[in-house]
């Protein structure tokens, strides 16, 4: 027993103590060691590339900061005898306002500013996953603001003809015989409304009638029967009142009253000074370029995705058709098309905002584009989950709301975001049909012979660079971080 | 077939758009709107380029302000549409503007295939050449061997090779696409000459390390006479434009300028009495004015706006602006150059 004991002296009772890793692995001298320096070729590498890199950093500090001049009232001062100066920032100080607005009046900036900071109010809490009230953040942002900017910027003052507001009015009411459809479904709201859409076929005949027969007395007759479709229509959902009746009735009713509302804001003046969108330039046009066509390519882009693997022969072939029509034309030629070849077209005096089709223009092309992003993300959802989805009796939309789109989106987005970022880029191109964007507005300011220096073109390149940098670099990193929080469960 | 269809339709479409602009009298359209639409440059220092203020400047841009000055006596009364230079000509005839006044040069086939006219030269420009003075040379006929920079596959190129050969002159050229680096090229001393249209010559001198160490030879070797363009078939509109810009020069030969003008008005002579529209001694107006429908003053008005032709010039492009431009062949043709506009009377 004692012998025993004594052996079992021997046996330690616990584990070693773990000792420090050497030093050459661990700290920074062995991430050196691991990342850097691992074998000689690398060691080599590492040592040319990396003089190179700080070569080149040095450079850029000394033309930037350490030989750059600072003051000065115009080009005399970035003028050295010798010729050899590094950047020339008062030009930069003098030009930058009109690089961020254009020719915007400068007593009406105000306007700008209030935008951008309502727009970065709203959309911040909207990026952020925590926030509270996603929808009436949504709403604001997608239906006030848009509305608020566009009064805010052009100054409002929209004329509208008297004709006008009874026209949108007729099409709206028109548009509520798609209530009872909504509520119930096809066949069953086309039961449940004969007489509604019988009124709206008459009052769609009596719109296109008088288009041929000049007579204000048919387009009233068919606003009446407008009218008369929407109580009808109305009246079938209210009958047998049902909660998705009643949902779908009070959407159209305040989509109606919202329209209606719009125009009148638009059209009234409210003592903002009109601003014509030829004064806008800069960062400003940049901005509004790429965000309405962001805006605007994302939801066409899904909608002509879906299109394009409908079942349905005339949409798909509308789809493919959009698809490649705006696929198969460089950008370029679609502005030079809308800048140079519409005006021709249209009778005289009808001539349309140039920035407004611009705007259309881009937001079409990058729509096309986005449309077959999304279908790779389409692509990749496997046949089980619609399957799964029509198994559990989902209607369409309900299957794509619910189940498919969730997926394909998540897949798409760093294609999504590589399209966005690429079309901030891609505004600059506005710039040759001549609406100053960021990247005009920076190269007619160097033209200013006030300014002209060896040392003034760089400067500005260097800032541009910079800006846009700043730009696509927040929405990548933004891109990688919601990345990141949908990744459930597919990380590889 | 198919193509010819469509190359018919088309061609239909254009001619009646040019059809209907060309009934409307664009003079009685501005004076309704209350504005002249004018076309001008993306940037151009010294002919229309925007300054800090968001003030358009430069001598087309003034001469847009002329032809407002005169219709309205209020030279403010213009909006300026940049242009690119591609669009510029469609601009003009879908009536998106009502005047193009953006360096345009005039040639004959612009002038009659494309329903525009060329209502006079603000700035009888051509293709130049600089040197650097340590260099020492006066004349464009002492370049014999030189090397020149210039831009790829334009006229200029092909304009070069012209004269050199012309002149029984050797020489190498060193071509670059982008102008900015052709400039450059030139400033790094790898070539001795550098060509391009002479106002360029100008502009670009300022972005040299040492504007001052070059200097622009005399010689012109191109023809580009720059000047505002109107559509043609709009007589009233055209007569208008094109008398704006002669009162400019008959202005200046007469010795009016922004700061005399209303004292001229009290001059006896006949010539500056009739320019100013002063009423004749039987108290009966001369009716220059009221016969192309503007104001018996207009011309008071133009120059009190903008000054004559050559306070236009010196202000803009002249030897106390960072151009340094001197007036050459576009002085008057009293002083030897070729401004000169037919007399008001």
């Amino acid at each position: 027993m004692t012998k025993q004991h004594a052996s079992i002296a021997y046996v330690r009772q616990e584990d070693a103590p773990l000792l420090p890793a050497p030093p050459s692995e661990v700290g920074i001298q062995g991430w050196l060691r691991k990342n850097l320096f691992s074998t000689p070729f690398y060691s080599v590498l590492t040592v040319v590339l990396g003089g190179l890199i700080l070569w080149f950093i040095w450079d850029v500090f000394q033309w930037a900061i350490v030989t750059a001049i600072w003051t000065g009232s115009n080009r005399e001062a970035c003028l050295v005898p010798d010729g050899v100066t590094g950047a020339c920032w008062p030009m930069v100080r003098e030009k930058f306002p009109q690089w961020i607005y254009g020719f915007y009046p400068v007593e009406e900036r105000w306007r700008v500013n209030t935008v951008c900071i309502v727009g970065v109010l709203a959309l911040a809490p909207m990026l952020m996953p925590s926030a509270p009230y996603k929808t009436l953040n949504a709403l604001f942002l997608l239906a006030v603001f848009p509305l608020m900017a566009l009064i805010l910027l052009t100054g409002g003052h929209f004329s509208f003809a008297f004709g006008s507001y009874v026209a949108t009015l007729g099409l709206l009411l028109l548009t509520s015989v798609t209530v009872p459809l909504m509520a119930f479904g096809l066949e069953e709201g086309i039961r449940r409304n004969p007489h509604g859409l019988i009124s709206a076929a008459i009052s769609v005949g009596g719109w296109i009638g008088s288009l041929y027969v000049s007579g204000s007395a048919i387009p009233w007759t068919a606003l009446a029967f407008g009218i008369g479709a929407a109580v009808f229509s109305l009246g079938s959902v209210f009958k047998e009142p049902s909660l998705s009746g009643r949902t779908a009735a009070y959407t159209w009713a305040s989509i109606v009253i919202g329209i209606m509302l719009a125009m009148l804001l638009l059209g009234a003046n409210l003592g903002l000074v009109p601003v014509e969108t030829s004064q806008w330039g800069g960062l400003l046009v940049t901005l509004v370029v790429s965000v309405t066509g962001i805006v605007a390519s994302l939801p066409l882009g899904i909608l002509l995705a879906l299109g394009r693997r409908s079942q349905m022969p005339v949409v798909k072939l509308f789809s493919i058709i959009f698809i490649e029509l705006w696929r198969g034309v460089p950008l370029i030629t679609v502005l030079f098309f809308s800048s140079v070849m519409l005006p021709l077209f249209l009778p005289e005096g009808t001539s349309f905002d140039k920035l407004l089709r611009a705007l259309i223009g881009v937001a079409l092309f990058s729509a096309a584009y986005m449309a077959e992003v999304v279908r790779s993300g389409l692509q990749a959802i496997p046949k089980g989950q619609y399957e799964g989805a029509m198994a559990l009796g989902l209607p369409f939309w309900q299957m794509m709301n619910k189940i498919i789109l969730p997926q394909a989106l998540k897949i798409s987005i760093p294609n999504i975001v590589g399209n966005f970022i690429s079309l901030f880029k891609d505004t600059t191109l506005v710039s040759i049909i001549g609406i100053f964007d960021l990247l005009g507005m920076v190269r007619a300011g160097l033209k200013d012979s006030n300014w002209a220096a060896p040392s003034s073109t760089p400067t500005g390149y260097f800032t541009l660079a910079l800006m846009f940098w700043i730009f696509c670099f927040a929405m990548s990193r933004y891109s990688i971080y919601t990345e990141r929080r949908l990744n459930t469960g597919h990380k590889r | 077939m198919k193509s010819k269809v469509f190359a018919w339709v088309f061609g239909a479409a254009i001619s009646a758009v040019a059809a209907t602009a060309a009934q409307a009298g664009t003079l009685d359209d501005v004076k309704q709107k209350g504005f002249v639409q004018c076309g001008v440059s993306q940037g151009l220092p010294g002919f229309s380029n925007p300054d800090s203020n968001n003030n358009w400047t430069g001598m087309d841009v003034d001469f847009c302000r002329a032809v407002a000055a005169a219709i309205f006596n209020d030279p403010s009364k213009v909006k300026f549409t940049p242009l690119s230079a591609k669009e510029r000509f469609t601009a003009l005839q879908s009536g998106e503007i009502d005047l193009l006044s953006r360096n345009t040069t005039w040639t004959m086939s612009r002038d009659t295939s494309l329903g525009l006219k060329f209502a006079g030269v603000m700035y009888y420009d051509g293709q130049g050449f600089m040197v650097r003075k340590s260099l020492g040379v006066d004349s464009a006929l002492k370049l014999d061997g030189a090397t020149v920079c210039t831009n790829t596959g334009t006229t200029t190129e092909l304009n070069l090779a012209d004269f050199f050969k012309a002149n029984n002159m050797k020489y190498q050229v060193v071509a670059i696409e982008n102008s900015d680096e052709v400039v450059k090229a030139y400033d790094e001393g790898r070539c001795d000459i550098f060509t391009t249209d002479q106002s360029g010559l100008y502009a670009e001198r300022l972005k040299m390390k040492n504007p001052d160490d070059n200097i622009i030879l005399p010689e012109i070797i191109s023809k580009e006479p720059l000047g505002p363009v109107v559509r043609q078939g709009d007589d009233a509109w055209f007569n208008v434009v094109k008398w704006t810009y002669y009162a400019l020069l008959n202005a200046e030969e007469l010795g009016i300028t922004q700061a005399n003008v209303e004292e001229m008005k009290a001059s006896t002579n006949p010539e500056i009495k009739r320019v100013l529209g002063v009423k004749n001694e039987d108290g009966s107006a001369a009716g220059f004015g009221t016969g192309i429908g503007l104001d018996e003053e207009w011309i008071v008005y133009v120059i009190k706006a903008v000054g004559n032709y050559g306070e236009i010039f010196e202000r803009n492009v002249g030897t106390n602006t960072p151009l340094k431009i001197a007036r050459g062949v576009n002085a008057l043709w009293k002083n030897g150059g070729l401004q000169y506009a037919p007399p008001i009377r």
